[in-house]
């Protein structure tokens, strides 16, 4: 709680660049990382399309895909490395470019700042080269699509000694796979600077009388989950570099040796699998909760001015996701089950896996039970919000199953863990995205989102979305493993309706989608104008115009009089009472 | 809208369950010594998760229902018991089953994991490499000949690197492309990575584990029931990671005798 550090204060941008590019604002940093997030995504479902057309409909060509790929789909059928392509950049641009971009860089960037009552973040321009290197690192990614050699194909996992050791191992090894791990690097050091800076600005520029439990919890997740990024991407960066280094300086830091690949003794030794797989997870499973996390806040935040009244405790809210933020560095054995380590670690990662589930079970109870008494105003951020609960559970459930190594042992690398972790990281999480988008974009750009597109975009959304992964559990039972390009196996015969079934779901649902789109580039120019507070909001964001100013508040400092949560009180405006309001709050 | 929401989230919530209940999806039949404590474990499990499910889809579409867009100025009202209400219960419900489940499932994993092998077990080296697995018996010599990465020649079928000329625990060795086994003896599976990471899995056998190159690893386990069964590579290993497999073969004592004479004749 100070005053504005000097380094926080720029002057107002003049030029076009310094205004719409190269902005030292948060706010329009936030817009950018929004931007990247929807090419990302754009691009992550296009690639599950061609996937699973080819997964049911192998023989049939896609219109064009040769152009984009003569090597990789002659006469637009995939092959089974382009397959493999096809999924290691689908998982890649989905978990880091969508999944920690959408959901935390950029509802974070802009409204972290806002909520906490400062004028920008502490480093604006630590803020913006974190964007401009997140979209290097994705420039960087692309270009493996464009290379003669092809993108790479060992997963989003990059599983060594497979992406270790170069073009023997197979196509897409070669110059992909050094763009992947190049573009990840870079990845990670623009996360790092963003996470500091979100750190920075959450403990030092607080607004006066915002002490830490005022903050709302989408503030509270976003510092969370800047914690979390901090120590997981310092850990993705080095494996990042050793592999870099295995695959283009000749060390041994993941590769053993007596290897043979495509006939050739390989000139390495030493190294270990096992260490890239230990790394990566390390960093693999915290990312789980960076990508969930600020969507539990954004739901929280959404969910507590549709029901006109706050949560049964936010305090509770905000305990449990400091223990999840805690307990997810204690897990990360638990992809690992089957990988060789010693089964005796297998054990003990157990523990902490299944009791990681209290604190979420904590939470999802305290968002059902508050639901009780409530007076839901059912606008598209509040279906999106309720969707989300129902997606949590859903994807949460079958974590149960996985988080037992004796269960694990049958349906590790089965559709059940891909439907597993599309709902609860993917879905609910990008359902939270949805929920901030309806509820905070007239504040972004000035104009609101038009509510029956929504609606109707949520339907199709929320059911499709259920079609299309629930099945993908039952493969899971029967065996089906994942990561194939084509069922040849002689009991995948019984399966395929059920996955032609998945894959109509997946077009339909995709499509849905354009709604969406066409309402936000609709929205954007011709919606309603965005009134200052459309939802009877309390937080900061609702105190100031929509769009902000360039320096949020004006030149006045805001002082905060109440927690941020203060719904279903009397106040002179209604049910609510803003928390810069110097007002009594009377009644509850 | 908010009892439209409700009914499509119980419609959901059932029409999800009911091909588990109908049992319309399940794993095959277990022909392994250990695999009904998997499967007992993973019924428990599926009963527990189920429960949940369905209780927590069944409550949110009933507070949706009961309180969306009540008349103006209702004055909302709170939980009786409150958070502290939610803490316990969660507690209770998640505690129980996540003792109970973790206790009885460290029995299922350590039945597969924390038993020797028996001393007459039946040893079998199998080699995973780009695509194809590659099983070794050691011959009546019972021993197995050293490897030489730099000997292996695809070409001339010397897919592990064998070298009878200097190595006469090699000479006798059975090198088959699918595994063979007699019926409820016991294997004791000898894991070789010969380039990248691989898996074993033989859904029937509820059996995974990875091949981890430069990490020699071993499995054992008792089929009970004679018949051909995949084996599955379930780790990502490249371009043809869809299409390699292998055969188990579990037989007769009396015509796994009569496989390993043919195939030491054919050496």
């Amino acid at each position: 709680m100070q005053e504005a550090s000097p380094a926080q204060v720029h002057a107002p941008p003049t030029s076009f660049l310094r205004k719409h590019v190269f902005s030292l604002d948060h706010k329009v940093i936030g817009l950018q990382y929004y931007g990247l997030a929807l090419a990302a995504v754009t691009l992550g479902m296009v690639l599950s399309w061609l996937m699973r057309f080819h997964l049911v409909w192998p023989t049939v060509a896609v219109p064009g895909l040769s152009l984009i790929s003569k090597v990789g789909a002659p006469g637009g059928i995939i092959t089974p490395e382009y397959y493999l392509s096809l999924l290691t950049m689908h998982g890649t641009l989905m978990v880091f470019f969508v999944l920690t971009n959408a959901p935390f860089a950029a509802f974070g960037n802009f409204f972290l700042p806002i909520q906490i009552g400062a004028e920008d973040m502490a480093f604006p321009r630590f803020n913006m080269m974190s964007f401009w290197t997140t979209l290097a690192a994705f420039l960087v990614l692309i270009t493996a699509f464009f290379i003669p050699d092809g993108p790479p194909i060992s997963g989003w996992t990059a599983y060594a000694p497979l992406s270790a050791i170069g073009s023997d191992a197979g196509p897409g090894l070669g110059w992909g796979q050094t763009l992947w791990a190049i573009s990840i690097a870079l990845f990670c050091a623009g996360s790092l600077l963003g996470a500091l800076n979100f750190i920075s600005t959450t403990l030092d520029l607080r607004a006066k009388g915002m002490t830490l439990m005022r903050m709302p919890i989408c503030t509270w997740a976003w510092f969370i989950t800047s914690c979390i990024a901090l120590l997981a991407f310092a850990v993705l960066l080095p494996a990042c570099l050793l592999l870099i280094l295995d695959r283009t300086a000749g060390t041994s830091f993941f590769i053993p040796s007596g290897l043979v690949v495509s006939d050739r003794l390989q000139p390495h030794a030493g190294g270990s699998p096992l260490l890239w797989q230990h790394l990566f997870w390390f960093f693999g499973h915290p990312e789980v909760y960076i990508a969930i996390l600020p969507s539990m806040g954004i739901v929280s935040h959404v969910l507590m001015a549709s029901m006109r009244k706050p949560l049964l405790s936010a305090k509770v809210i905000i305990y449990s996701m400091l223990s999840i933020g805690f307990l997810s560095w204690m897990v990360w054995g638990h992809h690992m089950f089957v990988s060789g380590m010693n089964p005796f670690s297998s054990l003990v990662f157990s523990f902490p896996t299944l009791t990681i589930t209290i604190p979420a079970t904590i939470m999802t109870l305290i968002w059902l039970g508050s639901l009780y008494g409530a007076n839901i105003r059912m606008t598209s951020a509040s279906l999106f919000s309720l969707g989300f609960i129902s997606m949590f559970v859903s994807g949460g459930v079958s974590g149960f199953f996985l988080a037992q190594p004796s269960i694990d042992i049958y349906l590790h690398a089965t559709y059940f863990v891909v439907g597993h972790f599309h709902m609860v990281m993917g879905v609910a999480s990008i359902f939270g995205v949805f929920a901030g988008t309806y509820f905070w974009f007239g504040k972004m750009t000035g104009r609101m989102l038009n509510e029956t597109l929504g609606k109707v975009h949520f339907w199709i959304t929320f059911i499709g979305t259920y079609c299309i992964f629930m099945p993908f559990h039952y493969l899971g039972l029967v065996g089906n493993i994942r990561r194939y390009s084509t069922f040849v196996d002689d009991f995948m015969g019984p399966l395929m309706p059920l996955h032609k079934f998945i894959t109509i779901a997946a077009l339909i649902t995709g499509a849905g989608q354009l709604i969406f789109l066409f309402n936000l580039f609709h929205s954007r120019f011709w919606g309603k104008p965005a009134p200052q507070n459309p939802w009877d909001g309390t937080s900061l964001e609702w105190s100031i115009p929509s769009p902000p100013p360039w320096n949020n508040f004006g030149d006045v400092h805001p002082v905060v009089y109440h927690d941020s949560y203060q719904y279903g009180v009397k106040g002179s405006k209604g049910d609510y009472v803003m928390q810069d309001s110097p007002e009594q709050v009377v009644g509850g | 809208m908010g009892k439209f929401f409700a009914i499509i989230v119980v419609i959901i919530a059932i029409a999800s369950a009911y091909p588990i209940i109908a049992h319309k999806y399940v794993q095959p039949e277990d022909i392994s010594t250990h695999g009904h404590a998997i499967d007992e474990q993973l019924s428990d499990t599926m009963a527990e998760s189920g429960f949940a499910f369905l209780g927590a889809q069944f409550v949110l579409a009933f507070f949706v229902w009961r309180f969306t867009a009540r008349k103006d100025g209702t004055k909302v009202s709170h939980l009786p018991g409150g958070a502290k209400l939610m803490v316990v219960a969660a507690f209770i419900l998640v505690g129980t089953e996540v003792l109970a489940l973790g206790v009885f499932g460290q029995k299922a994993w350590a039945s597969v994991y924390f038993t020797a092998p028996k001393p007459d077990d039946l040893q079998v080296q199998v080699q995973a490499g780009q695509f194809a697995f590659y099983f070794r018996y050691p011959g009546p010599d019972g021993k197995f000949g050293p490897l030489h990465p730099d000997k292996i020649d695809e070409g001339n079928a010397n897919f592990f690197g064998l070298d009878p000329a200097n190595d006469v625990e090699a000479r006798d060795d059975v090198v088959a492309a699918e595994l063979a086994v007699p019926v409820n003896k016991e294997v004791h599976l000898l894991m070789h990575a010969k380039d990248v990471g691989h898996s074993f899995y033989v859904r029937e056998l509820r059996l995974q584990q990875d091949f981890v190159p430069g990490l020699d690893l071993s499995l054992h386990f008792t089929a009970t029931k004679p018949g051909k069964y995949e084996i599955l590579c379930t780790q990502l290993c490249g371009l043809g990671h869809y299409n390699m497999k292998a055969y188990l073969d579990v037989m007769t004592q009396e015509d796994f005798e009569k496989w390993m004479k043919e195939k030491i004749s054919e050496q």
